[in-house]
């Protein structure tokens, strides 16, 4: 039984009063898997935040940025998707003195995302690459109905990135994800939307969608 | 309205030009060169057998310091998060208002010559610093973070793991920029009683021994300018228990019981407490002394600005390489930390023994110290420009490529030093000038307590007043507008 969980219908999404993408329609249905394609600046990023903000439930939000606290550790950093199950108290406790418990929690997320053993190390000090898996593995760490990501695995290899949406798929029943690589997309989503000339142009299955659609959105 | 900065000039100098009209530059009239040979003998004969007076002295002086900033970064830290409030930043701006001298001379009538009065006197004020340069920070933070946080989680949980990690490290080297400041504010509670280096240099010169007094300059001196070298942030929690240790093994004079209920009834007008003349209180107050204190205020002020301006202008090169030369550039940061390092307040003082009673010693010492201040700044800007390489050199570059490039800085950086320039001219007159400390602390000991908060409210005025206009001249020149004057210079000394 599939459910939607968002709808969107014919609506001008934008911000400090500029259209970015006018008249969309669009409905998320739980299960699905949908890969958000178009040019930088396109607007996916707006369409993703407007969909975050329509969904009820237990979410997960990777931004473009990552969101992380540079001078936190990885630990810190993925603890901050479960902030909201614990109280102030408690939050202040784990922020000065984190519990063995807890480091072993978050220590099996960050085997699963190649991160083993980074746990301590302050986030500043790593990667492009290792940022976006910590920010990640924050979402892994939070679990819930629905991933919402932003671009997260521009910076790593096309193998390793694939490996990254499998874990978020194990996860997570539905996930909406923009992405840069259209053949990864291709692989993975059960639906592409595609932004073009500040509008959607393109919502249909991978195989549905031609070489030819997909280029009209890059030109 | 865009002002010229050709416009504003004029009008500064117009109002030097009329303050010096009003200005006592008269000094002294008998010859001073025996003054000076005694001075100099001093110097090359400096006497070191007060070490046991130098030794307390410069822990209390340390120890005040240290406990005063903590202090005020303690509670400055709490009160930031909620700095957006009209009432908290009402409430910062008015205790940073009042000058260290001034918070001492009020607390001298609860606390007395105590521990208590100095860490407060600095404490004090610099809550209210704190408070304004921690709120910024946070403000500066990066929102992505707290963007990316689960929705539910409350208020002080998203600004404890969101927003201050970010700031931590600019408060902690803010803080450490601050005990500087502390230090300087220490020594100068000296001059109204309390045990540290500025009591042993009042009293040494005005007892005339020179030989000991440059000493405990020298000492000082010693203490401050390496201040970030021995003050380390792993070392902080040691200096914070040594310093407390220190403060509690004071003796002190005894105080009366209920002195701060005395201290309350007190601060209420005179005519309401005994149902005197109001007219005669007003006029008392404020025709006979606030007026003239706030006149003379302002005259210093002005003149002190002006030279300080001169001095950033013609200084700041000094510490530029491509100007002066790695040696040249050598001596001029040692000449800028010398005059950036002695409190403005101190080297008035001794600049009083030279010239004599007048305005010109706090002239001086104003726009010395104020000027090295914004020369210092200027010229690690001037130093860090980055300039083609075929650039020129000396003071062709100076006049060609820094002064235009680095004029707008200069302008907000001398409208900001306004401000302080004002309420560290109310402060010169416990040396003896005409300025409402003068009124201040002549009321002080007469014990009329209401006048004194009268000429605080009045000299708190003339600060907000001044710095509105300065915001104002800012704002409408379009400079400094990117520029975090206060709050950079944690990052300042690194």
């Amino acid at each position: 039984m599939t459910r939607v969980l968002a709808t969107l219908e014919n609506e001008d999404l934008g911000w400090d009063g500029k259209t970015v993408l006018a008249g969309v329609s669009l409905s998320v249905a739980s299960g699905e898997r949908l890969a958000l394609l178009g040019k930088s600046g396109a607007g996916k990023s707006t369409l993703l935040t407007t969909i975050y903000s329509r969904l009820l439930g237990r979410i997960a939000y990777v931004p473009q940025d990552t969101g992380l606290v540079g001078p936190l550790s990885a630990f810190h950093n993925v603890w901050m998707g479960r902030l909201d199950d614990h109280r102030t108290a408690r939050n202040l406790r784990t922020l000065v003195w984190p519990s063995k418990a807890e480091r072993a929690t978050v220590d099996t997320v960050l085997d699963a995302t190649g991160l083993s053993g980074l746990g301590r190390r302050p986030v500043m000090n790593l990667s492009g690459g290792q940022k976006q898996r910590v920010a990640l593995s924050r979402a892994l760490l939070r679990g819930g109905d629905v991933v919402l990501a932003d671009e997260p695995v521009s910076a790593v290899d096309v193998t390793q990135g694939a490996e990254l949406l499998a874990r978020l798929d194990e996860t997570f029943a539905t996930s909406v994800i923009a992405m840069h690589d259209v053949e990864m997309a291709k692989g993975w989503a059960t639906r592409i939307i595609g932004i073009a000339g500040g509008r959607i142009v393109l919502d249909c299955t991978p195989t549905e969608a031609s070489d030819a659609d997909i280029a009209a959105l890059y030109v | 309205m865009i002002t010229t900065r050709k416009v504003v000039l004029l009008g500064f100098i117009a109002a030097a030009v009329v303050a010096l009209g009003f200005a006592d530059l008269t000094g002294r009239h008998t010859d001073p060169s025996v003054l000076l040979a005694r001075m100099a003998d001093g110097l090359l004969h400096p006497d070191f057998s007060i070490w046991p007076q130098l030794l307390n002295g410069t822990m209390l002086t340390a120890a005040f310091a240290v406990c005063g900033v903590f202090f005020g970064a303690g509670f400055g830290l709490l009160l930031a998060p909620l700095y957006h409030i009209r009432a908290v930043r009402t409430f910062c701006i008015a205790i940073r208002a009042i000058h260290e001298l001034f918070w001492a001379l009020l607390l001298l009538n609860i606390t007395g010559l105590s521990p208590t009065t100095g860490v407060l006197a600095i404490g004090i004020p610099y809550t209210g610093i704190f408070a304004k340069v921690f709120s910024e920070y946070l403000d500066e933070a990066s929102r992505a973070p707290e963007a990316a946080l689960p929705r539910n989680v409350g208020q002080i949980t998203r600004l404890l793991w969101a927003r201050l990690p970010q700031c931590a490290a600019p408060m902690r080297n803010y803080t450490l920029y601050r005990l500087e400041c502390g230090i300087r504010s220490s020594a100068v509670l000296g001059f109204i009683g309390l045990p540290t280096l500025g009591y042993l240099l009042e009293t040494y010169f005005k007892q005339a021994h020179y030989d000991q007094a440059f000493v405990v300059l020298a000492v000082f001196l010693l203490l401050i300018i390496p201040v970030r070298r021995w003050m380390k942030w792993r070392l902080a929690p040691v200096y914070l228990l040594a310093s407390l240790a220190v403060l509690f093994a004071q003796k002190t004079p005894p105080m009366g019981s209920g002195m701060f209920a005395r201290f309350l009834h007190d601060i209420v007008p005179a005519p309401i407490r005994t149902g005197a003349d109001w007219g005669g209180w007003l006029e008392k107050v404020f025709i006979n002394q606030a007026w003239p204190g706030a006149i003379d205020t302002v005259v210093l002020s002005q003149i002190a600005l002006t030279g300080a301006a001169l001095i950033a202008f013609f200084a700041f090169p000094a510490i530029v390489p491509r100007v002066a030369g790695r040696f040249g550039a050598m001596i001029g940061h040692l000449g800028l930390v010398l005059c950036r390092s002695l409190p403005e307040y101190m080297l008035a003082f001794v600049l009083l023994q030279f010239f004599g009673p007048s305005m010109l010693p706090a002239i001086l010492a104003l726009a010395l110290h104020n000027g090295a201040i914004i020369a210092h700044l200027l010229g690690r800007q001037a130093t860090s420009l980055a300039l083609r390489p075929d650039a020129p050199k000396g003071l062709t570059l100076w006049g060609w490529e820094l002064v235009p490039r680095l004029s707008a800085n200069f302008w907000a950086l001398c409208l900001y030093r306004w401000e302080i320039i004002v309420r560290e001219s109310a402060i010169m007159g416990i040396l003896g000038i005409g300025t409402l400390g003068f009124y201040i602390q002549k009321n002080v000991q007469e014990l009329r307590l209401d006048r004194v908060v009268a000429l605080l409210a009045v000299s708190f005025l003339l600060t907000m007043a001044i710095d509105q206009l300065s915001r104002r001249l800012r704002a409408s020149m379009r400079v400094g507008t990117q520029l975090h004057i206060e709050g950079s210079r944690g990052n300042a000394r690194r």
